[in-house]
Order: C-alpha cells, then structure tokens, then sequence
C-alpha cells in the first residue's frame, strides 16, 4: 500500500528510520568531538575498543529488551528482569561454589577453578530458573488475570531477596575460568556475549516471524477478546511470552555474573527492567501493544548504550550519567511525537513542492 | 423565506478533507429551533465527520457555521458544549464508577461551606431527571444501570448544566429495545417542545420517519439534500442514501430459495436441554444442513447467551450439545473452530476484529489457530487466501494490507465473516451481523447468509431487526426472557412474531 509513496517520505515512515536516526546522531557528534571513539585495535589477539565495549556492554540489555519487546507487543510489561537476572547469576554462583554456598572455605581451594558441578549443569539450572520466574509472572498474568505491571512487581520486589536467600546474603564471589567465557570470552576477536546475542536474536526472529506466534502476539496486543473470539488461546500467547522473557533475562544473568566474576543480589541487573523498556520504546514499539520490531528493540539497546560509552569517553562523570541519559530519553520520545513528524513532514514538502 | 430567526444552526459550504479521502464537500446543514432533524447516510457518506466539526473535534477546511446567526469558530470540543451544542453518542461516555448524581452535576456541583452539599447534589440530579421521567436511586453508581438510563442521565447533564441549544444524538437507539427507544422519543418530543433543536442520526429508517420532522442525506460527502419527512417516501428515501434504488433488497428476497426438511434427515447440530443458569434457560434446536434459521427475539431475551453458548464462549452447565452425532466435551472457542462452528460475535469492535492488524491478517487469523502454534501460513498463501475472499465476499478496499480499523462497517463485518469462511465451518453463527452498517451493505450480506446456506453451510442469524430475520431464515426461533417460546416456518407474519415476542401468543 505504500507503493505509491514518494521514496523519501516510505524511508521516514520506516519503523527503523529514527532509531537509526538516533544512533547516527551520536556517532556523529563522536566523529566531530571525540574521533578515537572509533579506533578498533587488536591486544591479546582480539579486538578492543569503544565500538567493541559498546557490543560487549550491550549484549545483556539486548537479551532483556529482546524478551521485554514481545511482553509490550502482547500489552504487558515486565518489571521483573532485573531481580530476574539476580536469580539466575545467584543461581550459578551457588552451584560453582564447591561448598554450594554453605560455609566458608579456605580462598586456596576457592581460587583453583575448584567447582563440584559440570558446567553444563551451571548453565541450564541458570537458564532454568530464570525460565521459572517466567513461568510464575506468566501464570499470574494470563491466568489469575493480576496486571501484569503490579504482577511482575511481585517478582521485582521479592526476586533481589531470593537471590539473596540463595547466596545465603553474601556477595558470591566467582573462581571458575570457564565460566568466564560467557562475559569476557572472545571468538575469532569478536565478544562471545555478541555471538550469543545473535543465537537468541536469530531464534526469536525465527519465531515471531516464521512461525505464527509472531501474528498471534500482535493480535492479543491489539484486541486479546477478538484474538480469542478467534480461537487463539490468548493466555497461552501472553505465558509464553512471559517465560521466554524470563529465559532472555536469565541468559542476561549469565552473562552479567560472568562479566563481574560475582553475584550479588542486589546489584546486579539493577535497572536492567527500565532500561530494556527504554530500549523497546526508543525503538519505536508502542507501550499499549501490537506491532513490534525486535530488531529495533536491538537498536534501542545500542543507542543506550553507545551513548553511555559516549558520556565516558568525554570524561561525564558517572553520577551526571544518569541526567544525560534522561536528555536523550528526552530527545528520542519528541522525535517520535506527532508534533515532530508532522513538523518533519511539513518541512519535507516545502522542500518538495 | 423561512425568517432566518427560526434557525438555530446554519452550517454553509463545510468542506474537509483527510490525507486521500474526501470526507465532505460543499455541504450545507441547517436546524431549526424546536426540530428533530434526521441526518441520514451510509457508512463514509460523512455524517460522523459532519458531526465532528460541529462538536470542534475536527476542523474544516473551508465553510462557515452559524449559531443563532452569529458566526462562530468551532475552536475545541469544550467550546462546544460551552456555546450549548450538546451530543449523546450510542456509547455513553461519562464515568459509569461515580453515582448518577455526580455525573449530572460534574463541575458545577453545589456547595456549602466550602465543601460539596450532596443533599442538595442529589435533589438537583433528581429534579433534573423527573424531567426526563425518569425515577431511580440517582445515589447508585452510574454503571448500575442500562445504557438506556446512562443515556438519560447524559440528557439530563447536557439540559442541566450545559444549557443546550443542539443536541446531538448519534445512533442513540441501536443499543435499546422497544420500551427503551419509546421512552427516548418521548423525551426527544419534550426537548423539541421546549425549542431544543435536536440532530438525529440513526440506521433505523422506522424511527427516521417516526419522530423526525425534516431528513438531510449525505452520500460520498456530498449533501443529496434535506427533505421534509412527510413528503419524502421511504423507498425514495433509500434510492436517495444509496444513490440506485432497493432492487438489492428484492434481491435478498429472490436469494431465499425454498428449504423443505426432509423426513429423516439427520441435523448437523443438536442442543438437547442446552441451558446456563443466569444466561440461559434450557433450551432445544437443530440445525440442519442448508439452512437459515433466524433467531428474533427483544434485547436481554437470550440472543447472545445462545450464541455464546453453541460457540463455547460460555459453558453449558445443563444439557448437551451434539455435533454430527458425537457430544461436545469441551466448550471454548478452539474447540469450537475445530469441529466447525463459527461465530460473527455481536460486538464487532470489541469481539471482532483487529483493527491495527491488516486486512490479510485478520483473515487469516482463524484459520491459522487451527493450524497451531508451528505450521505456519506463508505470506503468499496468506495473500491467495484474502485476495479470494476480498473478491468472493466483495469486500471494498486497495489492498488487503490496509488496516481493518480504516474500513467502513460493513466491509469488517465481511472481514470477520471471511475470518471464518476461510476454516470451512458447518455451522455458521451470525449475532447481528448488520448492526450499524449502511442498507446496501446490509443487503449483500443477507445475501452472503442465504448463499453460504445454499452451498450446504447451516447458518444462525440473529438480529433485532425482525424484517431482516423475516427475510433470510428458513426456520425462525423466538426467544423472550432468556427461553425458548416457539418455533416458526419462515414465511409466518411479522405480526405473528412481534406477538410471541411481548408474549401475548
């Protein structure tokens, strides 16, 4: 339908044109201010720099914004990735830990690589409770019918004190070297992390696209007692959702715990449910539900975080951080308005006319 | 010349246009003080906007309006009510979790000492609704009562507080029964009395002529003309809105082939004692093969509980329901599309379509549950599949990746209806698939029923227009109070029907 479009306004109206607006934007004002933004150098035989720490920083919320854009695609909203990612990084912890976390033992044995549990067995029981949380704010919202804002706050409220309850309170520390490959391994000099990125990436496109479970989010998203009137079982799409979302962010944990070599539960993945939300919305899916782009949930997340990298490298420091970041929050949501596009399309055709 | 002090409104060359489309152009609209004026047209001849820009909702392009001769700039939809252009739409929009009370004298209660004075809150509503003839507890919750009463209470406020000149009732009646409408016209006759003048937009061609003095008709966004209802006849009128005359009425007529049940034949449907306590009581039909069977029947009589129940919205707690000879077990609507039962749900917004989805998506959407999670539709199969039904059904648009919420009525209803069609059911359940749409649309999907009956379908029509039940069903089914109270031929008398349906038969 938009075939009879002039090229240029089909480009504006793209889903992915301000997004990529956005993230030229910034690159662009790191070319002019700070040009070693881009230098990519090779140490150890893999790449680093700013670039590199922007994909290697990122991945995570990418995870989180990838589950986080079909709960908002179904109308929901996940407030719970974060204590999520809590779990699942106390979750590993606990299991490598040769005392599972009972008592104390000597750092001699801590620091050799000593763990009673193979680690395959970390990763699945990490994936697994992070799944589980999902399962739990799924049953809550598709089948008690609780909303899902004040249903996921059960889960991001109680989850830092589970995490905690599982690391018995303490601030695990992590010795176990082939764990570490997750946040800070690198394959053919690229981060692992992006690779893994790009594994669930790729499997959450298959699904929404290439099966109808994509259509199926967008239609409980948009009218969920139409979609069921059609014999779609809309609590089954709105559980699924919840449980992957909880999958993603469990992956997020595993990575996270990997990066830092701990768990602690009350950092990490903190803020994580609210960025990943910005980084849905930055990538222009609407909040109320329906159509959504996972690719430019992805963008969201880069755009976040590329600017963060952004504010280092100029030397902000990391307390002003967070007012930088609600200026660009700021900028990105009035672009998106209606004000802007209409103004945009005003100036379009002057221009052309 | 009529003295120009007897009208209220006079709106003279509104023009508006929306990103290609032509809503209105060069149209004229008068009132008169003290007239019921029928503003009459199909779906997107622009009554709504027409409408719109008198409330200050849009703006138009160019034209002018003048209230009591004075020309005004429509600014915003408050400015309206403040120049005392008041309108009641079919769903009430006042906040139905605050007592009726409130809602009459929001923002302008009255107070004593500085804080609200219920007492005299309360009497003032109460006052305001005797008016209107209306006695009920105004302390209760708004939401408590039926919309014909919200209806009222919206009256009440616009008359109260606003000071009204204009009222605006947009399709009051369609969610009314008989008594209700009734008591709405009495209403209406009072304001007109007191030199309201009242604008009245409704599907009903019936209430048209009855309570209307004069009839504007619009088409394509272009004014027909305005017309006084006693010289204008009502097939006259309808060649008017349709711009062709009612031969697509008289081919509904002619589509009814003859359908005479044999001995022995096997139904395709059987509900046996099939009731749910609060919604239905127990109740017996078949259905068979080829067959329309209408079911008539007053607002709240158990139409769409019927509905809901053959379609497993709702459970059955009683009874049972056979489909070709093996009982259903599990009631939902999965199940239902497995076995071949399809419903055009009655609330078609709400029930019925996606509207951010696209015409191709909607409807495929049916078809592709049954398909489940895993064996997906290719896009091009998808396009095949709606192209077909965009031609079989003649749904009206330039491309099935529109978007469902831009077409008119008529055109979801055939989207909702090729949802199923595309599943191939055996029974096709249709609760009031006419509903707000225009006349022509209307007749082709008489048509559509009479023809998906003729290929071997059986099919439920249920509709509160009881000439239209008349006109396609082979068998008629009558329902008051939530039972079953007869069961008619399809060429019995209206009258018949009308009297079983008060219960004098």
């Amino acid at each position: 339908m938009n075939k009879n479009l002039p090229i240029l306004k089909r480009i504006r109206e793209n889903r992915l044109f301000w997004p990529l607006v956005a993230l030229a934007l910034i690159l662009i004002t790191d070319a002019i201010f700070a040009p070693g933004f881009f230098k990519i150098g090779i140490l150890d035989g893999h790449l680093y720099g700013n670039l590199i720490d922007v994909f290697n920083n990122s991945a995570p919320l990418m995870l989180v914004a990838i589950g986080m854009t079909l709960v908002i695609a179904t109308g929901g909203i996940d407030l719970s990735v974060g204590a999520v990612i809590a779990i699942s990084a106390a979750m590993g912890a606990v299991l490598i830990n040769p005392a599972l976390g009972n008592k104390l033992i000597s750092n001699e044995i801590l620091t050799k690589d000593a763990t009673n549990t193979p680690l395959w067995l970390i990763v699945l029981a990490t994936l697994a409770a992070g799944t589980l949380c999902g399962v739990w704010n799924g049953m809550l919202v598709s089948r008690a019918k609780i909303q899902p804002m004040v249903a996921t706050l059960i889960l991001m409220v109680a989850g830092r004190g589970i995490a905690q309850l599982i690391t018995n309170g303490q601030i695990m520390t992590i010795y176990y070297s082939p764990y570490f490959y997750f946040g800070n391994g690198f394959i053919l000099g690229i981060p692992v992390a992006v690779y893994i990125v790009a594994v669930i990436f790729i499997f959450a496109w298959f699904l929404v696209r290439k099966t109808p479970i994509g259509l199926f989010i967008e239609s409980v998203g948009v009218n969920a007692k139409a979609t069921y009137y059609s014999g779609i079982s809309e609590k089954n799409i709105k559980l699924f959702v919840y449980i992957f979302s909880g999958f993603c962010a469990a992956i997020a944990g595993l990575i996270l715990s990997s990066y830092v070599h701990s768990a602690d539960g009350n950092n990490n993945g903190l803020n994580y449910e609210l960025d990943a939300i910005l980084a849905v919305v930055i990538g222009g899916t609407l909040m109320k539900g329906g159509r959504f782009s996972l690719f430019a949930s992805i963008l969201g997340a880069l755009i976040i975080w590329t600017f963060t990298i952004t504010m280092y490298t100029f030397g902000v420091p990391a307390n002003a951080l967070l007012a930088g970041r609600a200026v660009l929050v700021l900028l990105v949501i009035l672009l998106y308005s209606d004000y802007s596009r209409r103004l945009m399309n005003r100036i379009f055709s002057l221009r052309g006319s | 010349m009529t003295n120009s002090n007897d009208f209220v409104l006079n709106m003279t060359g509104i023009s508006k246009t929306f990103p290609g489309v032509i809503a209105l152009e060069n149209v004229d609209f008068s009132l008169k003080r003290g007239e019921i004026h029928a503003l009459i047209g199909e779906n997107g001849a622009g009554k709504s906007t027409l409408i719109k820009i008198l409330t200050g909702v849009e703006h138009p392009d160019s034209g002018t309006i003048e209230l009591d001769g004075k020309l005004v700039q429509v600014r915003s939809p408050q400015y309206s009510q403040e120049i005392g252009i008041s309108t009641v739409y079919q769903e009430v929009n006042l906040c139905t979790n605050i007592s009726v009370a409130e809602n009459i004298m929001l923002g302008y209660e009255p107070h004593r000492f500085g804080s609200i004075d219920w007492k005299k809150l309360n009497a003032f509503a109460r006052q305001a609704l005797r008016k209107l003839d209306v006695e009920i507890d105004v302390t209760q919750p708004l939401g408590s009562y039926s919309v014909a009463i919200q209806q009222m209470v919206a009256i009440a406020r616009s008359l109260e507080v606003a000071f009204v000149k204009i009222l605006i009732l947009d399709e009051p009646t369609s969610s009314l029964d008989v008594k209700e409408s009734n008591k709405l016209f009495d209403v209406m006759q009072k304001l007109k009395d007191v030199g309201i003048g009242i604008i009245f937009i409704t599907h009903f061609l019936d209430q048209v002529y009855r309570v209307s003095d004069r009839i504007t008709v619009l088409r394509n966004g272009k004014l027909v003309g305005t017309y006084s209802t006693a010289s204008l006849g009502r097939p006259e009128l309808i060649s008017k809105m349709l711009g062709r005359t009612t031969t697509d009425l008289d081919a509904v007529s002619k589509a009814k082939f003859t359908r005479d049940l044999k001995v022995g034949e096997n139904p395709v449907l059987v509900a046996k004692g099939m009731g749910r306590a609060g919604s239905l009581e127990p109740i017996d039909m078949e259905l068979f093969a080829n067959e329309v069977v209408g079911i008539a029947g007053l607002l709240g009589s158990g139409r769409t509980e019927l509905a809901n129940l053959a379609f497993g919205i709702d459970t059955p707690d009683t009874g049972t329901l056979m489909l070709n000879d093996s009982k259903v077990n599990h009631f939902s609507p999965l199940e239902s599309l497995r076995i071949g039962v399809a419903l055009c749900p009655e609330d078609r917004k709400d029930e019925g379509i996606v509207g951010d989805l696209t015409i191709r998506e909607n409807i495929i959407l049916a078809l592709q549950a049954r398909f489940g999670w895993f064996k997906f539709l290719s896009t091009q199969k998808q396009y095949e599949i709606a192209e077909k039904y965009i031609q079989l059904l003649g749904i009206t648009t330039p491309s099935p990746d529109q978007l469902v919420k831009n077409l008119s009525g008529g055109n979801q209803q055939k989207v909702i209806l090729a949802r199923w069609l595309a599943t191939d059911p055996q029974v096709l359940i249709l609760d009031e698939p006419t509903r707000g749409i225009d006349v022509g649309a209307k007749a082709e999907i008489q048509k559509l029923v009479l023809d998906l009956a003729e290929e071997g379908k059986s099919c439920v029509f249920i509709s509160s227009e009881l000439e239209e039940v008349l006109r396609t069903s082979h068998r008629i089914i009558v329902l008051r109070d939530h039972r079953k109270v007869a069961e008619y031929p399809g060429d019995v008398s209206d009258q018949t029907i009308i009297q079983t349906m008060a219960g004098n038969l």
